[in-house]
């Protein structure tokens, strides 16, 4: 089974977020880039289908300062070929676009399945794996949970509110928007990525053009603005657990 | 080319979801500025009863053995079937997993533009999309003549799209149901696990801000303490630090306790949506840019690997004494 998974690294929310001088966009110069947490799920699910049915993973992303270390430990994990778009595109490219630009790339590596994370949590168009399936004319189910495959069909565990589940059948080639692994991402060593760097080989894919249309331009970007934030405790942690413990208490807890 | 805005109604095994509701009074808010009416489409089988409240200007109807269960792939052949011959100003999904999985191949296939993450629009028609976990908002103009977007919940109250009055409901030709390619094997229901959190009332939530599965121990004594019942957001079910029937979130259970205290929890969205009915909110978070101090009645930045031992020991010689 030849699986390729189409990864995204995003700004990491643990940084502070910073709106840049034009007010429309983020700040980039200084943030730090992480892999987009549902692509490394999606990962983690391509290499236990492999695991499980011998099959061949390949992992696409765009070219980005951080990106070749997040490539050399995706193939840590068992991950068989490496490959980044590069070109001169700008550092934001939207996912109508991105998608458009992996289209030739998919078509040419014939993939039965492509898993990639059901999203992002900078997306403002859409979702990568759902735009993608539509441009390759393929069926796409998202919010999954749990994949098995086999020749022409996979079933998917689709996740719905309330903790119920739904098992999909889906014709292959399809894609599938991965929510969780069936198990957490794997641990890979730090010695066993340095070993990748040394031996294993990323791919460079020219895109010439990037066509964004389909999106919606931004003309305003801030932080929420709230009616009424919290009352926010203060002193250090002996005296913030005394004031709790009068908030529990007036609250009769205790 | 016409200026209505549609809603594709959610639905799941006989019930609306809210998020259905929220998308038509937003609809209706759009439709001010537009000059136009509120279409709702309603996808199903012998389903047309789900239709007596919602707050439409008309309800276009499509009845087919193959809609009773949402599947992706028949409701994308119907949709954009029907959006294709109308063309209106907007068409709205639920940022769900049901509306996403349609509105992108939508877009693609009839390229209309797509926002996503849209908690509302503004008094001239802008969108208002919420992102990077709810930290930050983006607003843009409408992408014209149509475009498609997909709704979060917050930005408008689900009653305000319901009505007593009835819609009127047109039935509407439907192209050939066939060679589907998804299809639905059957529904899992969800373990029952050994507490229903949706009905304690008092929750103790851990979120990423654990850090491990060793740490979850200092919220279960906590709530041992307080007496109430340990809970978690996504990042720590998908772990595997707590099983699943623990889960407050998009995925999981919503959740309307008297108590809700949440350690380490951001606050993103997903899990905003299901404590929003929280009686009080109570935040431990180092990060005091973290969106559940918008949410939170009483909020901290203490360390909870200093607090919330602290506190644990204070409860229990309270309780003692």
């Amino acid at each position: 089974m030849k699986i390729v998974v189409p990864v995204k690294l995003v700004p990491d929310l643990v940084e502070e977020l910073t709106i840049d001088p034009s007010g429309t966009a983020l700040d980039t110069s200084w943030l730090r880039l992480i892999i987009n947490e549902f692509d490394d799920h999606a990962i983690e699910q391509a290499i236990l289908l492999k695991e499980r049915s011998s099959g061949h993973v390949t992992i696409i992303t765009l070219d980005a300062e951080e990106v070749d270390d997040m490539l050399f430990a995706a193939a840590a994990k068992g991950a068989d070929k490496l490959i980044k778009l590069v070109g001169n595109f700008e550092s934001v490219i939207n996912n109508h676009a991105l998608a458009r630009a992996l289209v030739p790339l998919v078509q040419d590596l014939q993939p039965d399945l492509i898993l990639t994370g059901v999203q992002s949590h900078n997306d403002l168009d859409g979702s990568l794996g759902a735009l993608l399936a539509e441009y390759l004319h393929m069926p796409y189910v998202g919010y999954v949970s749990g994949v098995s495959a086999e020749p022409g069909r996979a079933i998917a565990h689709k996740e719905y509110p309330g903790g119920l589940t739904a098992k999909i059948g889906i014709n292959l080639p399809a894609v599938l928007g991965i929510q969780a692994a069936e198990q957490p991402p794997r641990y890979v060593a730090i010695s066993k990525v340095r070993q990748m760097m040394k031996t294993a080989q990323i791919d460079e894919h020219e895109v010439s053009s990037v066509d964004s249309s389909g999106g919606a331009r931004i003309t305003r970007m801030y932080q929420p603005e709230v009616a009424e934030r919290a009352t926010m405790i203060t002193g250090d942690a002996n005296e913030t657990s005394d004031k709790l413990i009068v908030i529990f208490q007036e609250l009769g807890v205790l | 080319m016409n200026q209505d805005i549609y809603i594709v109604i959610e639905h799941l095994r006989g019930q609306v979801a809210d998020i259905s509701y929220v998308m038509l009074a937003a609809a209706r808010d759009l439709a001010h500025n537009t000059s136009g009416k509120v279409v709702a489409i309603l996808l199903g089988h012998n389903s047309d009863h789900l239709a007596k409240n919602l707050a439409a200007d008309e309800v276009l109807y499509a009845n087919h053995l193959a809609l009773t269960d949402f599947t992706s792939f028949s409701y994308q052949l119907v949709l954009s079937d029907l959006i294709s011959k109308h063309l209106p100003r907007a068409v709205l999904l639920g940022h769900t997993s049901i509306g996403t999985d349609v509105a992108n191949s939508l877009s693609v296939h009839l390229q209309i533009p797509l926002v996503s993450s849209v908690r509302n629009f503004t008094s001239n028609g802008k969108f208002v999309s919420q992102i990077c976990g709810g930290k930050l908002m983006a607003e843009g103009d409408l992408p014209a003549p149509s475009v498609i977007a997909t709704l979060v919940p917050g930005g408008y109250k689900p009653e305000h799209g319901q009505s007593t009055q009835p819609p009127r409901i047109t039935p509407v030709d439907l192209p050939a149901m066939e060679e589907l390619r998804v299809s639905l094997i059957n529904y899992v229901e969800p373990e029952a696990g050994d507490v229903d959190i949706s009905k304690e009332a008092l929750l103790i939530a851990v979120g990423r801000g654990i850090q491990n599965q060793d740490n979850i121990i200092l919220a279960e004594e906590l709530s041992q303490a307080l007496g109430g019942v340990v809970c978690a957001s996504r990042p720590v079910v998908d772990q595997g630090w707590l099983p699943i029937s623990r889960l407050v979130g998009k995925s999981g259970k919503a959740v309307k306790p008297k108590i809700y205290l949440a350690i380490g929890i951001s606050g993103a969205p997903e899990h905003a949506e299901a404590i929003i009915g929280s009686d009080v909110i109570i935040a431990i978070n180092t990060d005091p840019a973290a969106p559940i101090f918008n949410i939170a009645k009483y909020g901290t930045t203490a360390d909870l690997f200093d607090l919330v031992p602290l506190l644990t020991e204070k409860v229990q010689q309270i309780k003692n004494s």
